[in-house]
């Protein structure tokens, strides 16, 4: 079996598992299922870019995707009590709409690729790297280097996350014992602790 | 013959019709339509990976990267808003959610 072969079983095999997982994640009636589905999808498209040597690309889309936030996904379904759906998770009045833009967007798409970009599309040969070859210092050298302010820029986009989800989701209970900090810092020491100065006791002689 | 481009762009393609029709056809749980919206990315993404290795270019999978950052943050973001939606209103059903309130 020649690699280009094994190349192609291995594209078919994994582009439809992958499509037929989307199609699940779409149509099953269990939110939880879905989203295993949609795991499922996210392995087999990263199997797909490994194909093509993005090597790296690969690796995060299985640690952040299935690792991070297919795991937010499954908590948040399964801490919200949301009741079970008996029917079909389509409606048919809709899913007759979306199959109409759905195909009307694929002979969009398929009139663009096969008409106006016949000509212009790129190489259809990959250019196959060597084994010295390294994904990751060269996805490393463009980030680091030509796009260093867009990458500290993602940084920030994270953090203002991470802000918005707290704050959006945070509830004050009253059995929590949290004190303000504004109250705190506005402490003066003589609301507290007033020192007296007074004559010490004279004694019964009872203690000596 | 080897992989070629088309191979991608198709795949991508067939991708994006099935998580676009998902968005429009799921009525029932808003969850299943922003997983559907994580599906659409992903094929943007095979798209981006695939010219940026058959042009030989580089910065289409930094591209990526920052695709993936904000996406995470959005499914971040957006899983917080619909915990406190579910919080008020008790429900996930997309035609239920039809009111404003200001």
């Amino acid at each position: 079996m020649t690699p280009e072969l094994l190349q192609q079983i291995l594209f078919y095999l994994f582009g439809a598992i992958a499509i037929g997982s989307g199609m699940a994640v779409v149509s099953v009636r269990n939110t939880v299922y879905s989203a295993l589905f949609l795991v499922l999808c996210f392995f087999n498209v990263a199997v797909l870019w490994l194909l093509i040597e993005a090597e790296f690309l690969a690796i995060i889309l299985v640690l952040v995707y299935v690792g991070a936030v297919m795991v937010l996904f499954l908590f948040v379904i399964m801490m919200l009590d949301v009741k079970k759906v008996t029917k079909s998770q389509l409606k048919s009045g809709y899913t007759r709409a979306a199959i109409l833009i759905a195909a009307a967007m694929l002979v969009e798409l398929v009139m663009l690729f096969a008409y106006r970009l016949q000509n212009q599309l790129p190489a259809d040969e990959l250019i196959r790297q060597g084994l010295e070859y390294s994904n990751v210092a060269e996805i490393g050298m463009a980030l680091f280097v030509d796009y260093v302010y867009p990458f500290e820029v993602a940084g920030v986009i994270l953090l203002v996350a991470i802000v918005a989800a707290i704050m959006l989701t945070i509830r004050k209970r009253p059995e929590n014992k949290q004190i303000d900090p504004s109250k705190q810092i506005h402490v003066n020491p003589s609301d507290r602790v007033r020192v007296v100065s007074m004559d010490a006791e004279k004694g019964n002689g009872e203690e000596s | 013959m080897s992989l070629t481009l088309s191979h991608y762009l198709i795949f991508s393609t067939l991708l994006f019709m099935v998580s676009l029709g998902g968005i429009f056809a799921n009525r029932r749980n808003i969850l299943v339509v922003l997983m559907s919206l994580e599906l659409l990315l992903l094929s943007v993404n095979t798209n981006f990976i695939a010219f940026s290795k058959f042009i030989g270019n580089v910065d289409g999978q930094v591209f990526v990267f920052f695709i993936l950052t904000v996406a995470a943050a959005e499914a971040a973001i957006g899983l917080a808003i619909l915990v406190m939606l579910f919080r008020n209103k008790k429900t996930l059903e997309v035609d239920d959610i039809n009111e404003l309130e200001g």
